[in-house]
Parts: C-alpha cells; sequence; structure tokens
C-alpha cells in the first residue's frame, strides 16, 4: 500500500478521539498485514470506492470497545446494547471520512459502518490490495486501525469490487 | 422551535440532542435516514434540520434536495464527515444554509446553529 495514505489516517484517528472523546492517542509502528484475521474482537468496517478500492477496518479488543464505546456515547454501555456497534460504527466513520480529505487528488466515497461483534471473526478483503494495520493507544484501551487502499481504473474496480467479501465468525 | 435530527447514528443524535439541550431547544424529533424524514416532514415541518449526508435508503443530499424541491425553506444544516471543499459546495448549491464537519465539538455545533439561525433572523 502507498505509505502516503498512512499519514491522513493517523491524523483522523488522533483528530476524532480527541474532538469527540477528549482522548490523546499514540501510535505504534504500522506494520503489514499477512493473515485475513482481525486483530480484536469487536471490528468498525468502511468500504472505500470511487478513485479508489479498499477497507478501513477499526478493530478493538473486547474491553477496549466497550470503554471506548461508552465514552463516546456519553454513557455506559454493553457489548450487546445496539447503542455499542452504533458507537463502533459511527468511529470508524468519522476516521474513514476524516481522513479521505486529506488524500489528495482522489475522489474517493465511504459506505455507512459495518460492525462486526465477536472473538476471532474474519474480515476477507480482495488479496492484491495489502491491508497496513496502525497500532494505537489510548487511556481508554488499545485498538488497530486497518487500511487497505488501490488506485484503480474502472475495469479492475469492478473486478476487485467483485471479490471482496465480509464475514463473520 | 422544533428541530428534526437526521443521522443514521443513535449515537450522534444523542450528542446533538444534548448540545440542543444545553441551548435550551428540546422539541426535537429523530429520523434516521432520508426517507424517514421525509415522511415525518410530511405531517409537520420542522423550523430547523440538522442532516447528515452518508445514509442508507436516501442519502442527506437527496433529502435536502427534496425539501427544497417542495419550497420548504427553512434552515438545514449539515453534519456530516464529507470534508472535501466540493461536497461542501454540492450541498450548498443544494440549499444547506450551514455545514458542521464530524468531528464536531459541543461548541462547534452550538455556534453554527445561532450562526444559522441569526443570519435567517430567527429568534436564538
Amino acid at each position: 500500500m502507498d505509505v502516503r495514505y498512512v499519514n491522513p489516517f493517523m491524523g483522523a484517528i488522533k483528530n476524532v478521539f480527541k474532538t469527540m472523546l477528549k482522548l490523546d492517542v499514540q501510535f505504534g509502528k504500522p506494520y503489514l498485514k499477512t493473515v485475513e484475521q482481525t486483530s480484536h474482537d469487536v471490528s468498525g468496517i468502511i468500504g472505500l470506492s470511487g478513485d479508489v478500492v479498499g477497507t478501513v477496518i477499526v478493530s478493538f479488543p473486547r474491553l477496549s470497545a466497550v470503554k471506548i464505546a461508552s465514552t463516546f456515547a456519553g454513557t455506559a454501555l454493553g457489548d450487546t446494547d445496539e447503542d455499542f456497534s452504533d458507537a463502533i460504527g459511527e468511529l470508524a466513520n468519522m476516521i474513514a471520512g476524516n481522513a479521505k480529505k486529506d488524500i489528495e487528488g482522489l475522489n474517493i466515497s465511504i459506505t455507512t459502518p459495518s460492525v462486526v461483534v465477536g472473538a476471532g471473526h474474519q474480515v476477507k478483503c480482495a488479496k492484491i490490495i495489502p491491508h497496513l494495520a496502525i497500532p494505537c493507544s489510548c487511556p481508554a484501551g488499545s485498538f488497530v486501525v486497518e487500511v487497505g487502499i488501490k488506485t484503480v481504473n474502472r475495469s479492475e474496480e469492478l473486478l476487485l469490487v467483485g471479490g471482496a467479501t465480509e464475514k463473520s465468525a | 422551535m422544533k428541530i428534526m435530527l437526521v443521522d443514521d447514528s443513535r449515537t450522534i443524535r444523542n450528542i446533538e440532542k444534548n448540545v440542543l439541550a444545553q441551548l435550551g431547544y428540546t422539541d426535537i424529533c429523530e429520523a434516521g435516514d432520508g426517507v424517514e424524514a421525509l415522511k415525518l416532514t410530511a405531517s409537520q415541518i420542522p423550523d430547523l434540520f440538522l442532516v447528515d449526508w452518508n445514509m442508507p435508503n436516501m442519502d442527506g443530499l437527496t433529502l435536502i434536495k427534496n425539501i427544497r424541491a417542495q419550497n420548504i425553506q427553512v434552515p438545514i444544516i449539515m453534519v456530516t464527515t464529507e470534508a472535501e471543499k466540493s461536497r461542501v459546495i454540492e450541498a450548498l448549491k443544494a440549499g444547506v444554509n450551514n455545514y458542521v464537519v464530524k468531528p464536531f465539538t459541543a461548541e462547534t455545533l452550538s455556534d453554527k446553529i445561532h450562526q444559522t439561525l441569526a443570519k435567517l433572523g430567527v429568534a436564538v
């Protein structure tokens, strides 16, 4: 994946957490994902289309997800509450939306979010789009943002979108 | 003053409701997408809309075009992650009066509501 896409996402993660949750985020060293399994138990997923194809996955351990969703919503949430997945999805939406404005020269659209809850779940994406994982930590817990973006021409896009699926364990 | 919140995220609608309550606005109605908002508008037109862009069934831009096509001229503030200049211009052309980019602070949303209502001569 083109590394020039990483900084907009790091900036967006910091901005979203600072503005909406009043939390500072620190980053570990980004690394290339080599397996399909997501990093944790709860994932907010946003699809990217337009001049690119790809996926943004914001993935949390369960306890971090509960603390972060509760802080965002301003009320205590459990991982079975309807508002829990709503909050996780909206965080993913804000991160993807905020990042895309800083990716210059490309017209990018984002999907409405999907949320998967369950240990060991898989999010299967097109194999030809490498995903970079950005480890994040904040006072409410740790999480990982996985970003896979590839610019495409229209004929490539049709092939790629046809090959992307999501699967919950 | 009746205010309609249109956003597919209940979390965001609750955050908006809290800001509006601090400003003294408690007559709120809510819709999770553009279709639901149009149905509600058919029975009662609010005095102010806060509208998200990306929603299922009918997005915010389509909703705003529908509202303006019905010659409903009440103020509309778009509250969205869509931050590119081209999107802001598109929304303004469709008829929004003000624009708030997510993520937002309570102060930003509050200021934009005040600005919008003051510019249109609505008592705040």
